[in-house]
């Protein structure tokens, strides 16, 4: 395991006040929050932060920390002395839902789910807890419904009372028409409800299981982008075909058809294919964007085309520019 | 809790489905009643109009709801501060959805 400088985590240094820690904090939290970030690796920083955090606010486990600190620098292998702790009072905290580093564990785990415990089965007794996990879909599951085989991570309290990520696959058939951003909610399968009696005897009690409720996000898809419900496709089209009209065959998610090109269309010009982008309750709309893509002129026939071309039409793409 | 599944399980787009009560939402975002109450006072959450005395909410509430509760937990903001907050992200959503369409 290896040791964590949590004061290099914050940016701070070992004699920082509680004020500087906690301004460092909120500073790091709004930069790194997983719901406001456009950093790349803001949920990982964001733990990090937040794990760090939950030890320096504490004056007992910063206190507990530090005597365990001398000597120790970041990254170096570290295992935490028997009874390290003793003298130092903890009051639980709780409320997280993600396990911390293993030394965080290591060090403040079982301390703290002592404390944690309580306050959350409080909400309806004998019901077990409602879980939350967000996938990353292929846009093809929602198109066309179906199963996937997904894999959560679970928080879960092991036998010595710390806090440690388990993984847990599931079958899941994909309701049809699912929107980014909307759950699909699996009945009884969130925890287990709590146990009748002592609290911490590990055995279910008699209530019913909590839910567990899975947020939806799509992958990028090779050919539409989707935006809420809608989907869009950049088509590319022959000058001729945008100019003259045609008819052409465009991809959709249902299968190709024929998409009618009007005439004098042009590069931008977007065409809407009505319900046939995410088949959701109303159905989304699919956007043809054209792209005009020139042939290229690579042997004496197609410059001969062109120049046929130029020399047939009074044609000036420059007008507007007054050159 | 089953640890492996075999079988395939089924479940609805809640959104689609869901009329919440504060009971309900107070239970899935494992957060006081008054959590709840105090999210609707500030214009947090909305409230759909329903034909009963008690409050609804749509299922998309629930999203909102602890999307909320983290920003208060993490960021330590206050009512208010989440409230604007909640505001800004999503004109800012609204914004980058346009974007997209019109890129």
């Amino acid at each position: 395991m290896e040791f964590k400088d949590y004061y290099k985590v914050m940016g701070v240094a070992r004699d920082a006040t509680e004020a500087q820690i906690k301004q460092a904090y909120r500073k790091l939290a709004r930069k790194y929050h997983p719901d406001v970030s456009k950093e790349k690796d803001a949920e990982a920083r964001f733990k990090d932060v937040g794990e760090a955090y939950e030890v320096l606010k504490s004056p007992e486990k910063r206190a507990a920390y530090d005597q365990l600190g001398k000597g120790h620098s970041a990254g170096q292998d570290f295992r935490p002395p028997p009874d390290w702790d003793a003298g130092f009072e903890f009051s639980g905290a709780g409320g997280r839902d993600a396990a911390f580093s293993d030394f965080f564990e290591s060090l403040f785990g079982a301390q703290r789910r002592q404390g944690a415990g309580g306050n959350r089965g409080a909400f309806r007794p004998g019901r077990g807890e409602d879980h939350h996990a967000k996938v990353l879909l292929d846009l093809e599951a929602t198109l066309h419904g179906g199963a996937r085989q997904l894999t959560l991570r679970v928080p879960e309290i092991d036998s010595d009372g710390r806090l440690a990520t388990r993984e847990r696959t599931l079958n899941v058939q994909v309701p049809k028409g699912i929107l980014p951003g909307q759950h699909i909610r699996l009945a009884g399968q969130g925890a287990r409800p709590p146990a009748d009696g002592a609290p911490d005897s590990g055995a279910p009690g008699s209530g019913a299981a909590g839910d567990l409720f899975i947020e939806v996000e799509f992958q990028p898809h090779p050919l539409y982008k989707i935006v809420g419900r809608d989907l869009y496709l950049d088509l590319p089209v022959a000058p001729w075909e945008a100019a003259l009209g045609a008819s052409v065959k465009t991809p959709t998610p249902g299968g190709t058809v024929d998409l009618k090109i009007p005439a004098g269309a042009h590069a931008g010009s977007k065409l809407r294919l009505k319900g046939r982008g995410i088949p959701s309750s109303p159905p989304g709309d699919l956007y043809v964007i054209l792209q005009i893509a020139l042939p290229p002129a690579n042997d004496d026939n197609a410059k001969a085309a062109y120049a046929a071309m130029a020399a047939a039409l009074p044609f000036s793409p420059r007008a507007n520019l007054g050159v | 809790m089953p640890t492996m599944q075999d079988q395939t399980l089924s479940g609805a787009i809640f959104e689609e489905s869901a009329l919440l009560t504060v009971k309900d939402l107070s239970r899935m975002c494992a957060v006081d009643e008054r959590h709840i109450v105090e999210f609707v006072e500030e214009g947090v959450l909305n409230v759909v109009e329903v034909d009963t005395a008690e409050w609804h909410f749509s299922g998309s509430a629930l999203r909102r709801a602890r999307l909320a509760l983290r920003l208060e937990r993490d960021l330590e903001l206050n009512l208010a501060g989440v409230a604007l907050a909640l505001e800004l992200m999503e004109e800012l959503q609204h914004l980058r959805r346009e974007l997209q369409a019109r890129r």
